[in-house]
């Protein structure tokens, strides 16, 4: 549970919320913990919260290196469960 | 997309390999804690291990949330489930770790107590809102990473005067926990694990930043490198970490700079201290009490503090007994000492903690080294004199 996932903010809310891209995933998560985030921006998600601005190349060689050792999978399907939560 | 092929090159890790082969001095021992979980699954996935020299030794620190929250913890959440009929929200791997009498927040689900996975605080918060006419409960554990996101949980409940939610807190400081295991030698030498240095946790820094690590290389002496969690990131560190100790160098180190800075995010660490206080001590799985170590919710936001809400009964907890757990979290001891290991003990009936998250030691030898872990007890039985 101690990892984060880098996603695209493809929109922002006026509540504190955005909605990023994650792997192919839509999801919103909380930008309150960031100063300053724009469109287009690149955010480290941790437990439904943008936690840190990145770069996209760290990104993408995040992405890519959580693909090959099959994270991704698994921390994708841990948010996809929280359907399942309630 | 230039960085990605570098990145999944496998030559650049077989150079880092050779790199560091040649130098880390073979007249010396290198023992590096990763304090992280998150670091030892990395270290198992990859097979980091395989190429390091004989000489260079990772010690598994305590840094998993869930491993280290202690049992009696985890049967007062089980209590709050089950006697207080709250609807106890928390993140998945707390769910199957067992508590007295192997009893887990799972099989309390079972037997009818209203226990729920959630990815998020916004989704413990969002059943808040769903279920007026129940109290929701939050038990938020983890290290300065999960902690942030408590605290805006608490903040926005007191905004929107949600009176059903509260959170356990059980937030634990990493810089407290590394003090501690500094310090152990001196309290007990049995306990002397000799570390030469520390690859220090990448995402709960980039919250904290590196500063807070500083007092291990000035007062402790200990190199430390902050490392990013991906298997070059780690070689890497390991690397500086090597050169540090043979030019006599002890600094911080920062390797994951792409990330994490000196300050981190400081709107978090406000936010964090305008809910919270330190803890005077907090029990930890192996480690015991540690001083300052945790975090507990300020006075002024009292009512979303599920300890203050609720009363919790006064009661006896206990582990599984031979569960090695508290010593495989202080790095003296590795799941291959433990008897349970691999027959009793499994991912799918774990009896520790130390078994049912992924970044667990136990979970990650059964992973990713079973087969040699089982060996190695066989061959230890072999030598020891028949009973
Ligand atoms: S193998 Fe199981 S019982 Fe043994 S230390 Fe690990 S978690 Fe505890």
């Amino acid at each position: 549970m101690c990892l984060a996932i880098p996603a695209q903010v493809t929109r922002l809310g006026d509540d504190g919320m955005a909605t990023v891209s994650l792997g192919g995933v839509v999801k919103d998560i909380s930008v309150e913990l960031l100063d300053k985030v724009e469109v287009g921006d690149f955010v480290l998600v941790h437990v439904g919260y943008a936690l840190h601005l990145i770069s996209e190349e760290e990104a993408q060689r995040t992405l890519a290196m959580m693909a090959e050792g099959g994270l991704l999978d698994e921390e994708l399907a841990e948010i996809a469960q929280e359907g399942e939560a309630a | 997309m230039k960085y990605v092929e570098e990145f999944r090159d496998p030559k650049l890790a077989e150079n880092l390999a050779a790199v560091i082969r040649a130098e880390a001095d073979s007249a010396r021992e290198y023992n590096f804690m990763e304090f992280c979980g998150g670091h030892t699954h990395a270290i198992f996935r990859y097979g980091v291990q395989d190429l390091m020299p004989d000489n260079v030794h990772f010690v598994h620190g305590p840094g998993c949330p869930v491993c280290i929250l202690p049992v009696r913890r985890l049967d007062d959440a089980i209590e709050l489930a089950d006697r207080h009929g709250v609807i106890l929200c928390s993140y998945g791997d707390m769910l199957r770790v067992p508590g007295t009498k192997r009893r887990s927040l799972m099989v309390a689900k079972s037997e009818g107590a209203d226990v729920r996975m959630v990815y998020s605080t916004l989704d413990a918060l969002k059943i808040a809102r769903e279920n007026p006419d129940k109290q929701v409960v939050f038990l938020g554990i983890g290290f300065e990473t999960t902690t942030p996101p408590s605290a805006l949980a608490i903040k926005q409940a007191s905004e929107e005067e949600l009176e059903n939610f509260t959170l356990f807190c059980n937030h634990v400081l990493t810089p407290a926990a590394i003090r501690h295991i500094l310090d152990a030698p001196e309290i007990d030498p049995e306990e002397a694990v000799r570390l030469d240095g520390f690859l220090g946790p990448s995402h709960v820094s980039t919250v904290i930043g590196s500063q807070p690590y500083e007092f291990l290389a000035d007062k402790y002496q200990k190199p430390v490198v902050i490392a990013g969690f991906e298997p070059l990131d780690v070689m890497q560190s390991v690397l500086m970490l090597i050169r540090q100790v043979n030019e006599g160098r002890v600094e911080v180190q920062n390797q994951y700079a792409r990330v994490v800075t000196r300050e981190g995010n400081e709107r978090a660490q406000d936010l964090v201290d305008e809910i919270f206080e330190i803890r005077p001590a907090f029990e930890w799985r192996g480690l015991g009490s540690v001083p300052e170590s945790a975090l507990s919710i300020r006075e002024k936001y009292a009512a979303f503090d599920a300890e203050k809400r609720f009363e919790i009964s006064e009661k006896v907890s206990r582990e599984v007994k031979s569960c090695e757990c508290p010593a495989i979290l202080r790095g003296v001891k590795k799941p291959k000492d433990c008897k349970l290991f691999g027959n009793v003990c499994t991912p799918e009936t774990p009896m520790g903690s130390c078994m049912v998250s992924s970044e667990g030691s136990c979970a990650a030898y059964w992973t990713y080294r079973r087969a040699e872990t089982l060996a190695e007890m066989a061959a230890e039985r072999d030598l020891e004199p028949a009973q």
